[in-house]
C-alpha cells in the first residue's frame, strides 16, 4: 500500500490540522509517513502545500515525484490547480469550492470550478463552509474536507476516529463528538 | 522504544535533549526556527533546566555555546545558513580553541531560497573550519546525529556541525527515540591555555587541527551514516545527505539496481570512495546544495567519469527532487497534467492592519516631494514593502544593511538617506552601524519599525523590546531626534509632518514607530481567553 497525498490551500488555511489527523490515523493504523511542509515566507496569505505520503513500505524521498500522487486534497479551488502536474492519470481531486479571494487577479469562478471539473476523473467539490455551519461547528471546515477524502485515501474510517479523539481529546468529548460527526458528513 | 512523529528539526531538538545537552544557543532563522522552539516549549527540557531563550544574534549565540562548551557542559546552537556568515568569526576560531563539552553546530541551508537572499552551502565551511560535518537523510538520522556528533565531539575535542536543509528540516517522520542521558558535570577547563589565541598558542593548536584530520576521517570511515549501497553494472551514484533519499526513490520507482555510495558524514572517508570510484566508469554526483564534492572529485583535469550539476546531468542550481534526478539515472519523468493557463501566483503579502503598512504609506507620501531619494531596506516582514502596492524600498541584502548602507549612499551625496529596519534586525546587527553614523555625524533618517517582535520568523521574543529609545540615546543619538510614532490611520497626517522634518534634519535621526505585530497581538488575545 502506498498513497501520495498533496495538501494545498492558501497559508492560514489551517491544512496542516488535515494533515496531522491523516498522519496520526496512518500511525495508527501501523503504516510509515513522510510528510514535507511549507513554512516561513509563503505562509503570510501566500500558497502553500504539503506533500503527505504513507506507505506500508519504506519512503525514500519527502517530495512526492510529478505524476505520483493519488490525490489532490485543496481548501481552495484554485490552490487545487496549481499542483497538477503531481497527480496520477487515474488521481483525484477533492476540493472546497469556495474561492479565497486575496489577489486582484482572481480569475473568474466559474472558470475555476470547471477547470478542477475537468481535471481528473474523480472530481469531489465539497461545500465545506456550508457543511460546517449546518453542523453548528464552522471550525470543522477542514475536518469535512477531510472526510470527503477518506475514501482516497486507504485509511479506516476507524482510524480516522482514532486520531481525531486523539487531537481533539484534550477539548473533552463535547468537542470530539462533533469533530467526528463533521467527518461522517462527506465521507459517503 | 518511545515512537514520535516529528519534523526533521524537531528531530534534532529532541535528540540534543536526550543525549544531555544543558543549553541550546541560537537566532531565529528559517529553517532552523522549529529547533529552538521545541525546546523552549519540552517539558523535558524544562524540568531538565536546559537554557534556550533567544539571543540577539547568531555570533552572540556562538561564543555562548562555545562559554558553555569551556565550563564542560554539552550544548547546540542553531541558525540559518547566512547566519553562519554572521558567526563565522568564532565558528572559525573554535576549530583553532577545540572544545571541552561536546559543541554542535546545526545548520540550515535552504536551497531553492525559499525564504532566503543565497541558498549557500554551509559544507564549504565545514571544509573551511576543518571540521566534522554531519548531514543527515533522514529524520531518524538527525535525532541520532546529534548523540553520535556530540560524542565525536568530546572524543576529538572539536565543535561538529550538522548540517540540514529545508526538506529535511520541515519534513515529518517517526523517529525512535534512544534514553535520555545525563548532563555532563561542571568542568570549566581553567587549566590549559588552549583558549586564549595568542599567535604562539594558536599555531599549535592549528597544527593539532591538522593532525586531528586523520582521526575524524577515520570517524567518517567507520560512520553509521555512510554506506554502500551494492547494485550492478559499470554505473554507480554518490549521493550526499538528503540526495540519497531522490536517488533510492527513483531507483525504487523504475526497478533500478544501481550502485550507490551514500555520505552524510565528512571528510569524506577516502579509502571509502576511492575503492568505490575505482569500480565503475560513469558516476553520477548528487549534492543538495552547491557541487562543492563534484568540483573536488572532477579535479582541475576536470574527469570525465563524473557527472552532476557542474555538466547539465543535474540542475546547477535550487533543490534537488527525485523529478530532478530521474532524467540524470537516465529516466524519463512522468508528469501529470500542465498547470492550467487560468493559474496565478499568490504572492505574500503583510496581513491585514500590519504597521508596516502604515508606516510605508506615510513614508512614501513624504519621500514623494523628493525625487533624489532612496530607501534602504532590510530584513523582515518590512522588507514585504518592496512589492506593489507600496514599492517602497531599493535594497535588502542582509541584516543590519539598511543603517550603513544609507550611511555610505548620503557620504556619498544622497539625500534622502533613509533606512527602514526591524527592531529585532536592528538589535541583532543595526547597532554598531548607528554608532557609526552617529560618529560619522551623517545626514541619515533610521526608521525602526518596531513591532515588539521577530515576527518573519513566526513571533519569538525581540532582544530590544522596551529597551529602543534606552539604547538609541545610549549609542549618542540626540535625544530630541529619537522621535516615536504610532503607525494607525488617524495619525497619518501627523506622521507625516514628524517624518518630514526629521528628514529635513542634518544629522542623525531615529523614528521609532512603535505598534504590535497584529499576529502576536492575536495570539497573545488568544492566551488570555483560556
Ligand atoms: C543572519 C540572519 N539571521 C536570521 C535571518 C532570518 N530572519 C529574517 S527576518 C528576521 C527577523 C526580523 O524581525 P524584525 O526585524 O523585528 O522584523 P519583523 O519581521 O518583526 O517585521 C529573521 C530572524 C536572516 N535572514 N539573516
Ligand atoms: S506577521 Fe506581523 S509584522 Fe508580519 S506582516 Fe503580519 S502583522 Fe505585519
Amino acid at each position: 500500500m502506498e498513497r501520495n497525498i498533496i495538501i494545498a490551500g492558501v497559508g492560514g488555511q489551517g491544512i496542516l490540522t488535515i494533515a496531522t489527523i491523516l498522519d496520526m490515523a496512518a500511525m495508527h493504523a501501523g503504516l510509515n509517513i513522510k510528510q514535507a511542509e511549507v513554512h516561513g515566507m509563503s505562509q503570510r496569505g501566500g500558497e502553500v502545500q504539503t506533500h503527505l505520503r504513507i506507505a506500508d513500505g519504506q519512503i525514500f524521498s519527502d517530495l512526492i515525484p510529478m505524476g505520483q500522487a493519488d490525490l489532490i486534497l485543496s481548501v481552495e479551488p484554485l490552490e487545487s490547480l496549481r499542483y497538477l502536474p503531481y497527480l496520477k492519470k487515474d488521481g483525484a481531486i477533492v476540493t472546497s469550492d469556495e474561492p479565497f479571494k486575496n489577489i486582484g487577479n482572481y480569475p473568474d469562478e466559474q472558470k475555476v470550478l470547471d477547470t478542477v471539473r475537468k481535471s481528473a476523473e474523480n472530481v469531489v467539490f465539497v461545500d465545506a463552509t456550508k457543511i460546517a455551519n449546518e453542523l453548528g461547528n464552522p471550525k470543522s471546515y477542514n475536518i469535512v474536507m477531510l472526510g470527503a477524502a477518506a475514501r482516497f485515501i486507504g485509511i479506516s474510517n476507524a482510524d480516522f476516529e482514532w486520531a481525531i479523539g486523539n487531537l481533539f481529546g484534550s477539548k473533552g468529548q463535547e468537542v470530539v463528538d462533533l469533530n467526528i460527526k463533521a467527518f461522517y458528513a462527506t465521507t459517503k | 522504544m518511545d515512537k514520535q512523529l516529528l519534523l526533521g528539526a524537531e528531530a534534532v531538538a529532541v535528540g540534543a535533549i536526550d543525549a544531555g545537552i544543558s543549553g541550546v544557543y541560537a537566532y531565529p532563522g528559517t529553517p532552523s526556527t522549529e529547533i529552538t522552539e521545541f525546546i523552549q516549549k519540552s517539558k523535558d527540557a524544562q524540568s531538565r533546566k536546559i537554557r534556550s531563550k533567544w539571543a540577539a544574534n547568531e555570533k552572540t549565540a556562538y561564543e555562548a555555546a562555545l562559554g558553555m562548551s569551556f565550563a564542560g557542559k554539552r550544548s547546540i546552537v542553531c541558525m540559518k545558513h547566512v547566519g553562519l556568515n554572521v558567526c563565522a568569526d568564532p565558528f572559525m576560531n573554535s576549530a583553532i580553541t577545540g572544545v571541552n563539552g561536546g559543541l554542535i553546530l546545526v545548520v540550515a541551508d535552504d536551497p531553492s531560497m525559499h525564504s532566503s537572499q543565497d541558498e549557500q552551502d554551509s559544507r564549504a565551511y565545514g571544509r573551511f573550519a576543518m571540521l566534522p560535518l554531519l548531514e543527515p537523510a533522514t529524520q531518524q538520522e538527525a535525532y541520532d546525529a546529534v548523540r553520535f556528533g556530540l560524542d565525536l565531539s568530546e572524543a576529538v575535542k572539536l565543535p561538529v556541525v550538522l548540517r540540514l536543509t529545508t526538506r529535511m528540516s520541515h519534513s515529518r517522520a517517526v523517529i525512535e527515540r534512544k534514553a535520555m542521558r545525563d548532563q555532563n558535570a561542571f568542568n570549566p577547563d581553567v587549566n590549559t591555555r588552549q583558549w586564549i589565541l595568542l599567535p604562539a598558542i594558536a599555531k599549535k593548536n592549528y597544527a593539532g587541527l591538522i593532525d586531528k584530520q586523520t582521526a575524524i576521517e577515520k570517524s567518517s570511515a567507520e560512520s553509521p551514516f555512510n554506506k554502500v549501497v551494492e547494485g550492478k553494472g559499470k554505473k554507480a551514484v554518490i549521493a550526499f545527505g538528503i540526495g540519497y533519499n531522490y536517488v533510492m526513490e527513483v531507483c525504487k520507482t523504475n526497478n533500478l539496481e544501481l550502485p550507490v555510495l551514500k555520505i552524510s558524514q565528512y571528510p569524506l572517508p577516502k579509502d571509502m570512495v576511492q575503492s568505490f570510484i575505482d569500480k565503475y566508469d560513469d558516476i553520477l554526483i548528487v549534492e543538495e546544495g552547491y557541487p562543492i564534492y563534484e568540483e573536488l572529485l572532477r579535479g582541475f583535469s576536470d574527469n570525465k567519469k563524473f557527472r552532476g550539476r557542474l555538466d547539465g546531468a543535474l540542475p546547477r542550481m535550487g533543490e534537488l527532487s527525485p523529478d530532478a534526478v530521474a532524467p540524470a539515472l537516465g529516466v524519463k519523468p512522468v508528469v501529470g497534467q500542465p498547470v492550467p493557463d487560468i493559474m496565478v501566483n499568490r504572492p505574500p503579502a503583510l496581513c491585514v492592519g500590519c504597521s508596516h503598512r502604515d508606516l510605508y504609506e506615510e513614508l512614501n507620501s513624504v519621500l514623494s516631494a523628493y525625487p533624489g531619494k532612496a530607501v534602504f531596506g532590510d530584513i523582515g516582514c518590512y522588507t514585504l514593502g518592496a512589492l506593489p502596492p507600496y514599492s517602497a524600498i531599493n535594497s535588502c541584502v542582509d541584516m543590519g544593511a539598511s543603517i550603513t548602507m544609507a550611511k555610505g549612499a548620503a557620504e556619498a551625496g544622497l539625500h534622502p538617506a533613509v533606512a527602514v529596519i526591524g527592531d529585532s534586525t536592528f538589535t541583532h546587527s543595526g547597532m554598531t552601524g548607528l554608532l557609526d553614523c552617529v560618529n560619522d555625524n551623517v545626514q541619515v533618517t533610521i526608521i525602526i519599525s518596531d513591532n515588539s517582535t521577530t515576527a518573519m520568523t513566526g513571533g519569538q521574543d525581540s532582544a530590544g523590546t522596551n529597551k529602543m529609545v534606552d539604547i538609541c540615546k545610549g549609542l549618542g543619538v540626540e535625544p530630541e531626534h529619537i522621535v516615536t510614532i504610532v503607525p494607525v490611520k488617524p495619525r497619518l497626517e501627523q506622521n507625516i509632518e514628524i517624518i518630514k522634518k526629521e528628514i529635513d534634519y542634518k544629522g542623525v535621526s531615529v523614528i521609532l514607530a512603535q505598534r504590535e505585530c497584529m499576529q502576536t497581538l492575536a495570539r497573545k488575545k488568544k492566551a488570555a481567553k483560556k
